[in-house]
């Protein structure tokens, strides 16, 4: 052989080495557009960092992550396509959707396919669907929700709720599960005020609260609307205190609604503010990279990604139903696995397990006032 | 309950007199123009873009960025709306340019979400959030704000349009204009003015409602969505009307929000313009037009 055509001859070799080379497909379904984009953009923020650095670091048993983008425009009739779009493309596993609406309407498709899928979605009842394929990446409202109402109990002394919630899987989920809770405190609920999806004008409903004249007022909504929401009640004069979940204290809430998030209280089960130095090395990270803070949808889905690649190194191999056995009462803490940033325990339904915090919203920022234990501890 | 029913009023009046905005602009367009403008709410939603591009790239003071994107809006919204679109497509009649509205309200919104992203961003209010309470009732000063800026556009477009020689002309222009033409009134001039003018009212409109909706690709879907309707309930014929219909419209949703039910607060409104539809077809305050063959 002349040496042009060796060279010509391993130089193709090495082009088709290359082509073949080895990816671990990951398919991000989740809102990129649509009523709640900030969470979904949050989350798949999250997902890119996680796998920029694992590529940089070789990817997972040395083989690249291959990401691919899916937008369910926060609709479930878009979702189910883009999913079996996803599904099609034999991802490994599926990060998203962040609506619990949209995580109804494709767990089924993706249990059929076998394919791990670490949500977002805090609707109370996913977990409790069967899917052995299912796996949160931040707390059900059935976690939650107790949390909250002990602190209104015991740390706001409050007998009086007035509640505002969306009126999605998300908001109805979160709104059963706190009337059984506030009830079983002998707390009583003078009002129950239901909003819509994305709804933009919010002084009808911050008139009904006002009327309530209760000693708490509870939001639960998604980011944007609660932001709003808390705009139109310093508008109108209602002084609260305000009490909500995640959502109402999280950066993105604060970052819209200004000073009028000032005094906001609750409980938050994933920040990017928790006093860890894991998590305070992600914020840097994030806000490096996309020029923006993370709320907590980013660390779910930082640290989703992560779990994975953690039982992935740990079965040594790419298997789906292995992945998806091994993830069952796993527990993966800091030590194992710094991506996890906090130790994450998963039960037999999906179900998560870690430490959350209560939160205050003091000038313009979120102080952690107190550090909450695992429920299994 | 008197103080809630007040403070609802209040409040519906200031939403509704930004409906109120966006709806003259449509009822304006069309008298002159024979123009039925779908992309009306993007055209509210983008101006409080060009205020956020001026402050947050090119650094100004919230005032200066407000007179830029008002004339930046006046500039894209009127003129080069009227000469890049309308103009070369009126000739083919009403239904080609109505069905090129509706793409063009397509291509600002997805530029938007292109350009600015899918998130919302908080916008400036033109006033403190504070309240003032009279007669037991607290009123968002916000809203008295916005309710009192509403009323003094609209006034001063009263007086523009029936008082100068501009605005007589340009009601000619609305009547007849052949008639003005012969009579001496520059009729692509009067025409032209009536775009500029409906892109100050929606760069107005814009100011007043996105502190309140925050500033997001998609406020333009509901927006133009109630300035439809409030200028057909009111009469798509008269600028007096399209008020009417605005002021109307906001204090409907409220009510309905409240004492009916917040996820039928848009029927509600629809029903109401079903029924105008049937019984008075001119609007509450639109003449009846006949049509000849």
């Amino acid at each position: 052989m002349r040496p042009s055509k060796l060279v010509l001859a391993l130089a193709t070799l090495l082009l088709m080495a290359g082509v073949a080379e080895a990816q671990v497909k990951f398919a991000y379904v989740g809102e990129i557009s649509g009523s709640i984009a900030v969470s979904g953009g949050n989350f798949r923020d999250g997902v890119i960092l996680a796998v920029e650095e694992l590529n940089a670091r070789g990817g997972i048993l040395k083989q690249k992550i291959e990401l691919t983008l899916y937008d369910t425009q926060t609709n479930p009739g878009v979702a189910r396509a883009q999913m079996q779009k996803a599904i099609d493309g034999d991802p490994y596993v599926v990060l998203g959707p962040i609506f619990s609406g949209n995580v109804k309407v494709t767990m089924q498709m993706l249990q059929q396919a076998e394919i791990p899928h670490f949500i977002g979605g805090e609707a109370a009842e996913l977990t409790s669907l069967g899917d052995p394929y299912l796996f949160r990446t931040s707390f059900g409202q059935q976690i939650g929700m107790p949390k909250i109402a002990n602190f209104i109990r015991d740390e706001l002394k409050a007998k009086t709720v007035a509640l505002i919630w969306v009126n999605n899987d998300f908001g109805k989920g979160g709104r059963d599960r706190l009337i059984k809770e506030l009830t079983a405190r002998d707390i009583k609920l003078t009002a129950d005020v239901s909003s819509e999806s994305g709804q933009v004008d919010f002084a009808a409903d911050v008139v009904k609260l006002k009327a309530a004249n209760a000693d708490v007022v509870f939001v639960y909504s998604n980011e944007e609307e609660c932001a709003r929401i808390m705009r139109e009640a310093k508008k109108q004069g209602l002084k609260g205190p305000f009490v909500g979940d995640t959502t109402l204290l999280s950066q993105k809430t604060i970052e819209l609604a200004g000073d009028a998030a000032d005094g906001v209280m609750g409980h938050v089960g994933l920040t990017a503010d928790a006093p860890l130095k894991e998590v305070e090395d992600f914020k840097g990270k994030f806000l490096k990279r996309f020029n923006y803070a993370p709320d907590h949808n980013g660390l779910k889905g930082y640290s989703g990604v992560y779990a994975v690649k953690y039982v992935t190194e740990k079965l040594g191999k790419l298997d789906r139903k292995g992945l998806a056995a091994m993830m069952h009462g796993l527990t993966i803490t800091p030590k194992d696995e710094p991506g996890i940033l906090i130790e994450t325990s998963w039960d037999n339904n999906g179900e998560i397990d870690r430490i959350s915090f209560l939160a205050e919203v003091v000038g313009g920022k979120q102080k952690i006032t107190k550090i909450l234990p695992k429920i299994g501890k | 309950m008197l103080a809630d029913i007040l403070q609802l009023f209040i409040a519906g009046l200031a939403t509704g007199g930004i409906y109120a905005l966006a709806a003259i602009g449509f009822t304006l367009l069309w008298q002159t123009s024979q123009t039925i403008n779908f992309a009306q709410g993007e055209f509210v939603m983008l101006p409080a873009f060009f205020v956020l591009i001026g402050m947050g790239f090119f650094g100004l003071p919230f005032w200066a960025a407000v007179l830029v994107g008002a004339a930046v809006s006046i500039v894209v919204l009127g003129l080069m709306f009227k000469k890049l679109m309308v103009d070369p497509m009126l000739h083919h009649g009403v239904l080609p340019l109505v069905i090129a509205t509706i793409g063009l309200a397509i291509l600002m919104k997805e530029a938007v979400r292109e350009f600015y992203g899918a998130d919302a961003w908080p916008f400036p209010p033109l006033a403190a959030a504070t309240n003032v309470t009279v007669f037991g009732a607290a009123f968002a000063v916000q809203s008295l704000v916005v309710l009192g800026i509403s009323i003094a556009a609209v006034i001063a477009l009263q007086l523009f349009l029936n008082r100068t020689r501009t605005g007589r002309c340009m009601q000619a222009t609305a009547q007849n204009p052949t008639v003005a033409r012969l009579l001496g009134v520059p009729v692509e001039r009067m025409i032209l003015y009536t775009f500029l003018i409906n892109a100050a009212l929606v760069a107005l409109a814009s100011l007043l409602i996105t502190p309140i909706y925050l500033a997001k690709f998609t406020n333009g879907e509901l927006l133009g969505l109630y300035a439809f309707i409030a200028a057909i309930i009111g009469g798509f014929n008269q600028v007096r009307g399209a008020i009417a219909g605005g002021l109307l419209l906001g204090v409907l949703d409220n009510f309905t929000a409240v004492y009916i039910s917040t996820q039928y607060r848009l029927v509600v409104p629809l029903l109401f313009l079903i029924v105008i539809i049937l019984f008075r077809p001119q609007g509450l305050l639109g003449r009846v037009e006949e049509r000849t063959v």
